[in-house]
């Protein structure tokens, strides 16, 4: 992420890169919504606002980060809201109250979690079903099992736990530093494992990274089963929140949020370019829209319009330099139009 | 397949790739379902209550057909579902029980649906933005300005003339009892849409799924075949908004989810997702199938919380065994178009 090389700066500073203009994004949006706050006569860096909007980053943050390693090897996962659900339910109910079952419960929401990933990346890779339809229909299966085995919320988190959805350092949540800490691994990942490199080749182009030996099915597998654990982990902080598990939780839709984040965040949906750097930025732009929405009291349904659009635009823009980088580029014209479709 | 070939059973072999093929397989599948509605009760299949089914199951068939028009050109229409709700919340709240007003409103509507499917349109392929992220964001757009503008809960009521489409049909035919219009509008809708595709415009259309590029340097107007299939989906919107608001009245709900659920007809109808292949009769017979198997849930008296598990094992599987037969044959060209995720 930082280049210590100042010629380096300085070349990025004249043509910035696509994760340095989401920040930058990011600071407009900071810097705007401070002004639109201040004009209400209200200071949205008050601590409790603040709090409010770091809250907000982690959950999302979670389903994010292992969102963005699917889309990076062009594929998707639908069902990270209901894994999401049915781990915090796993966590609950095995915690039972227990301070002594903790490293138990992680470590089967880890399992179940993990299984899931497998499951869809299995179904992708060996199967050769659309990811959209095979994550879609993990979704399904889930939210089928959790409507019909549980009725309501159930098991019970024990206080040490809890402590994890509610205790702070300064402004910043505990769960946000696990987030950001989640980010700099997985940035890491992508930037300095082999199976990291080789994601961004498998998105890229998928028969292109067969033939120079990738063994494709494994990476597709290994971004699914991390994104399921990802998704496990949220579902951790979800029980740690509610303080039991909640089957409820998948109506909120958070898989849709997780992607909007990621194609914010600069990650091409078709695969091949982005990274967590980018996503994380994305988390933030929308906690802080969240946020502005809330202390504003605007409408919250105003807030899914406005939500829409902003997503919609920012990937128009993005749209817009892709176009300018092909056109300055004229070498592999079919890469160049599959990419820019 | 190939041991039944090595004996040189020459029509065994015929019906088996008929049966392979993936628009035939939504066929047997349908056949399928229904042999099996019919082993627990076979009074479903007596005219009248057969129309009821056919009447319910009307609205998806035509969300079908204009998502195929989507799906086939390459892209994805993920907006439907929260348009089907907006145009039944907009129905109720103008009309508001006068019958006087049913026919402007329903040009409005009509007008609606249009536009929302230009914008659909315009936004992925002038902006070069991804459909999937084009409707996601129309989804919220048109959910959250439905919201603001009913302060949350639909209000209105929707005229007697506005819901005949919906509920009635003609009445006193010998062993059907009842021909609901729904059904009459499907066929109508159906036919149109079968022979769309066989003019220029479904030919540029399907050819734009398959290969853009080739299409683009050939001359077709690619941009144009695609907006004009998110109009269709906008349309197709509208009528099954009328249907379904007819059928069933307003409610919040109405609509919710039901994006996945067409998806998942069109794309059990043996559409490939990214374009270019398929039939939008199979694609009208995957949504039949779709609700045949609801029925089918129905007749087992499973618990309709359980669904949904049902239903994603069947799409998963049936696209699997899509998926396995194309990546057999294509395996020398190319196996990409399996994988690959649509824009």
């Amino acid at each position: 992420m930082t280049r210590p090389d100042l010629s380096a700066l300085t070349a990025s500073i004249r043509r910035p890169g696509t994760t340095a203009l989401i920040y930058l994004a990011l600071a407009a949006v900071v810097l705007v919504s401070g002004v639109a706050v201040a004009l209400e006569g209200k200071n949205l860096f008050a601590t409790a606002n603040l709090v409010d909007m770091f809250t907000r980053t982690s959950l999302t943050g979670f389903l994010a980060i292992g969102m963005t390693l699917v889309i990076l090897c062009r594929s998707l996962d639908l069902s990270v809201g209901y894994t999401a659900a049915l781990s915090s339910l796993v966590a609950a109910t095995t915690m039972d109250g227990q301070v002594a079952n903790l490293p138990l419960a992680i470590g089967a929401v880890l399992l179940v979690s993990g299984l899931i990933g497998a499951a869809n990346g299995a179904i992708v890779a060996f199967l050769r079903v659309n990811p959209f339809i095979a994550t879609l229909g993990t979704g399904l299966i889930i939210k089928g099992y959790l409507d019909t085995r549980y009725k309501g919320p159930a098991g019970d988190v024990p206080e040490a736990f809890r402590a994890f959805g509610y205790s702070r350092i300064g402004p910043v949540p505990v769960s946000t530093l696990v987030m950001l800490a989640l980010a700099v691994a997985a940035i890491w990942f992508l930037r300095s494992s082999r199976t990291g490199h080789h994601m961004y080749a498998v998105g890229g182009d998928v028969d292109i990274a067969r033939m120079s030996g990738i063994r494709t099915d494994r990476v597709l597998l290994t971004a699914h089963v991390l994104c399921g654990m990802c998704a496990g982990v949220a579902g951790l902080l979800l029980a740690a929140r509610f303080g039991t598990g909640s089957a409820e939780s998948y109506t909120n839709l958070y898989e849709l949020d997780a992607i909007a984040a990621v194609v914010l965040g600069g990650t091409l949906l078709l695969g091949g370019r982005g990274g967590v750097a980018g996503t994380v930025a994305g988390v933030m732009i929308l906690a802080v829209l969240d946020s502005v929405f809330n202390v504003l009291q605007i409408d919250p349904f105003a807030k899914d319009v406005l939500r829409g659009a902003v997503i919609i635009a920012a990937v128009a823009l993005y749209a817009r330099r892709q176009l300018d980088r092909t056109a300055r580029r004229p070498r592999f014209p079919t890469a160049a139009a599959g990419r820019t479709r | 397949m190939t041991r039944y070939r090595d004996r040189g059973a020459a029509f065994g072999a015929a019906a088996l790739r008929w049966i392979a093929n993936p628009t035939a397989t939504v066929f047997l599948l349908l056949l399928l379902i229904f042999a099996g509605i019919f082993a627990l009760n076979d009074s479903f299949f007596a005219g009248p209550s057969f129309m009821a089914f056919l009447k319910q199951a009307a609205p998806l068939m035509i969300l079908a057909a204009g998502q195929y028009f989507v799906i086939v050109s390459g892209n994805f229409d993920l907006s439907v579902g929260a348009l089907v709700g907006a145009q039944v919340v907009i129905a109720a709240r103008l009309i508001d029980g006068e019958e006087s007003r049913t026919v402007p409103v329903m040009l409005a509507m009509v007008a609606f649906g249009i536009a929302v499917g230009l914008v659909n349109g315009i936004i992925t392929t002038v902006l070069k933005v991804q459909s999937f992220i084009t409707t996601l964001g129309m989804l919220m757009v048109l959910f959250g300005a439905i919201k603001l503008w009913t302060g949350g809960a639909p209000t209105g009521a929707l005229s007697e003339s506005f819901r005949t489409a919906g509920r009635l049909g003609i009445e006193n035919v010998p062993v059907l009892g009842q021909i609901p219009w729904a059904v009459l509008i499907v066929i109508g809708l159906g036919a149109g849409a079968i022979g769309l595709m066989r003019t220029g415009f479904g030919r540029v259309l399907m050819a734009a799924g398959d290969n853009e590029r080739a299409a683009t340097l050939s001359g077709a107007p690619v941009n144009t075949v695609r907006i004009a299939a998110f109009v269709l989906s906008g349309l197709s919107a509208t009528v099954a908004g009328i249907l379904i608001g007819g059928y069933a009245g307003v409610s919040a709900q109405v609509g919710q989810g039901l994006e996945f659920t067409v998806i998942t007809a069109v794309v059990l109808g043996g559409v490939v997702l990214g374009g270019g292949r398929g039939t939008v009769l199979a694609a009208i017979a995957g949504a039949l199938a779709i609700e045949s198997l609801f029925a089918l849930f129905n007749q087992m008296q499973l618990p309709s919380t359980l669904r949904p598990t049902v239903q994603g094992a069947i799409i998963i599987a049936a696209v699997a065994y899509a998926a396995r037969r194309r990546t057999r044959r294509g395996a020398a060209a190319k196996t990409a178009t399996a994988t690959a995720t649509p824009s």
